[in-house]
């Protein structure tokens, strides 16, 4: 059967270039990057490299990256690391922050930090943060704002630059979760008064259990991880030198290819959400202008996405839903009721998200089975 | 797929028994609130209180349209006092298997039944068994509550 993979917002596959990039690391160049001889040294040098490559991507000075094993421990890092009594977030952010902030309120984690306060910003109807909200919500006791840069889910992206310029104003530090965005659309930390930011390899055709956190000069953050100080003594642990040399390698590539891999998404994107919209009942989710280039995201009335999901399974192709069906909580996603999605709509999401493989043909395929699939549904449905 | 076994899938790709009967002797309509899953069940009863034909319509998961699906084919034929004894686990029994998160889809599948019982009993005078009775309060509940919350 034919395979289509339509969720590269969920993971991407390595690109060949880079598991070459990789492949001298683990039994020939498997040194470790500690270590004083030349097998230590030369994985060293790989790690060092890899740091500048990895910077080069959001104009950053290589010293201002720290490699870790995921996004989700960058995001850990930052809202743990960093001392103050309040922060704010958005109400669409990444489960690894939010869990993280609704844990960090409850337990003021790490011990001596009692009575943290959070403050979720309210998105609009498109999931647009808007920078004067964050500027009424900062306080005397606010030490950090944390907004996601593109939403994982409905692909919208937040002026991060204007928030960021008020929070320098208010010299507050200012996070930006860019997992989504990083190597599909420019970022420039200084442009963009980014403090912090992370982002992550497996998303842009890098390995798996590689990622990163900017840190800008001069920022004082806590380790999460205490040990042999590796990584300036901020990420103490073995280097995964393979892992951190394939998602440089991944970086490279993205460099190179960004404006030509966003133009073709955009315009298969396009394709997806102008047929897609002539479903009946079917409504598109997130700004329509201030898109990811790869995200198209929508709901359907009177059928839910985990059978959504399924068919199109069946037929062989890849997305995903932000149903209660599909989690484990069984409430829908938070962040399609933060824009506004009542449950029962929230119930029929589907997102797709493309990819530097997807083809024409692929998007071709998907539209030809999508409306077969909603009507099969809405026949075994009660509503109509 | 390792999340649902291949008869669920079966299920859910070929539903048995969907759609509507006009002029059913019952109707049974469930909704999850959680959720937010609905299920529609129409049954036509004979004179002998035999189950001679029944339909679904349910807006909700693989899990929940393949239970929709075996449960109208564990009832189908059956006597009414039969039908009643019918158990979320036989539901899940015929599927193979159900993962725990959506044990809850099956118990729907199972409510829907009574709830069409119910009504057939209802509207034909019959006596209510107590236990049914009860559990029609609480489903027609959550019935009104998730109704409303499509109607809009």
């Amino acid at each position: 059967m034919k395979r289509v993979y339509l969720d590269y917002a969920a993971t991407t596959p390595v690109a060949e270039q880079v598991v070459k990039a990789m492949s001298s690391y683990f039994s020939e160049k498997f040194g470790n990057t500690m270590s004083l001889h030349s097998f230590g040294q030369e994985a060293k040098a790989a790690l060092e490299q890899s740091r500048q490559r990895a910077a080069g991507l959001i104009k950053a000075k290589s010293s201002e990256i720290i490699f870790t094993s995921s996004a989700t421990e960058s995001n850990n890092m930052v809202l743990k690391g960093i001392k103050y009594k309040h922060i704010i977030i958005s109400s669409i952010e990444h489960d690894c922050i939010a869990e993280t902030a609704k844990r960090l309120e409850k337990q003021g984690l790490p011990a001596g930090r009692q009575g943290i306060k959070i403050t979720k910003i309210p998105v609009n109807k498109q999931g647009l943060v808007n920078p004067e909200r964050v500027l009424k919500a900062i306080t005397k006791d606010t030490g950090l704002v944390s907004i996601i840069h593109a939403s994982n889910e409905i692909g919208t992206i937040q002026p991060i630059k204007e928030i960021g310029k008020i929070c320098r104003e208010k010299g507050v530090l200012f996070h930006t979760d860019a997992s989504q965005s990083f190597g599909k659309i420019p970022i420039d930390v200084n442009e963009m008064n980014v403090d912090l930011l992370t982002a992550s390899s497996h998303k842009i055709y890098g390995p798996k259990g590689a990622a990163l956190l900017f840190i800008k000069q001069g920022v004082k953050i806590e380790p999460l991880l205490h040990g042999g100080g590796q990584e300036n003594g901020l990420r103490s642990s073995t280097v995964n030198t393979a892992a951190v040399v394939g998602f440089a390698k991944a970086c490279e590539i993205a460099k190179k290819e960004m404006a030509k891999d966003a133009e073709k998404q955009a315009r298969l994107r396009d394709k997806i959400i102008k047929q897609v919209l002539n479903i009946k009942g079917a409504f598109l989710t997130g700004d329509p202008e201030k898109r990811l280039p790869n995200n198209a995201s929508f709901y359907f009335s009177f059928v839910e996405g985990e059978s959504v999901v399924l068919q199109l399974d069946l037929a062989g192709i890849a997305a995903s839903t932000g149903s209660a069906c599909s989690s484990k909580s069984l409430e829908p996603s938070h962040v399609l009721l933060a824009i506004g999605l009542k449950p029962e709509q929230a119930h029929g999401s589907l997102r797709v998200s493309l990819g530097r493989q997807t083809t024409e043909e692929e998007i071709d395929y998907f539209l030809k089975v999508l409306p077969g699939v909603i009507k099969k549904l809405r026949k075994i449905s009660p509503f109509k | 797929m390792a999340l649902y076994s291949d008869k669920l899938i079966e299920h859910f790709q070929n539903p048995h028994n969907y759609g509507k009967i006009d002029n059913a002797s019952g109707i049974g309509k469930v909704g999850n609130v959680v959720c937010g899953d609905v299920m529609y069940l129409y049954i036509k009863v004979d004179k002998n209180e035999v189950i001679k034909d029944i339909k679904f319509e349910t807006l909700g998961c693989a899990a929940a349209i393949a239970s929709s699906s075996v449960v109208t084919d564990l009832a189908k034929g059956k006597t009414i006092k039969q039908a009643l004894k019918i158990e979320s686990e036989d539901v899940v029994k015929s599927l193979g298997n159900l993962p725990i998160v959506k044990t809850h889809c099956s118990l729907l599948a199972v409510d829907a039944l009574v709830e069409a019982i119910h009504d057939y009993l209802k509207k034909n005078n019959k006596d209510i068994p107590e236990e049914i009775g009860r559990k029609h309060k609480i489903l027609e509940k959550q019935r009104k509550e998730i109704e409303e919350r499509y109607a809009r």
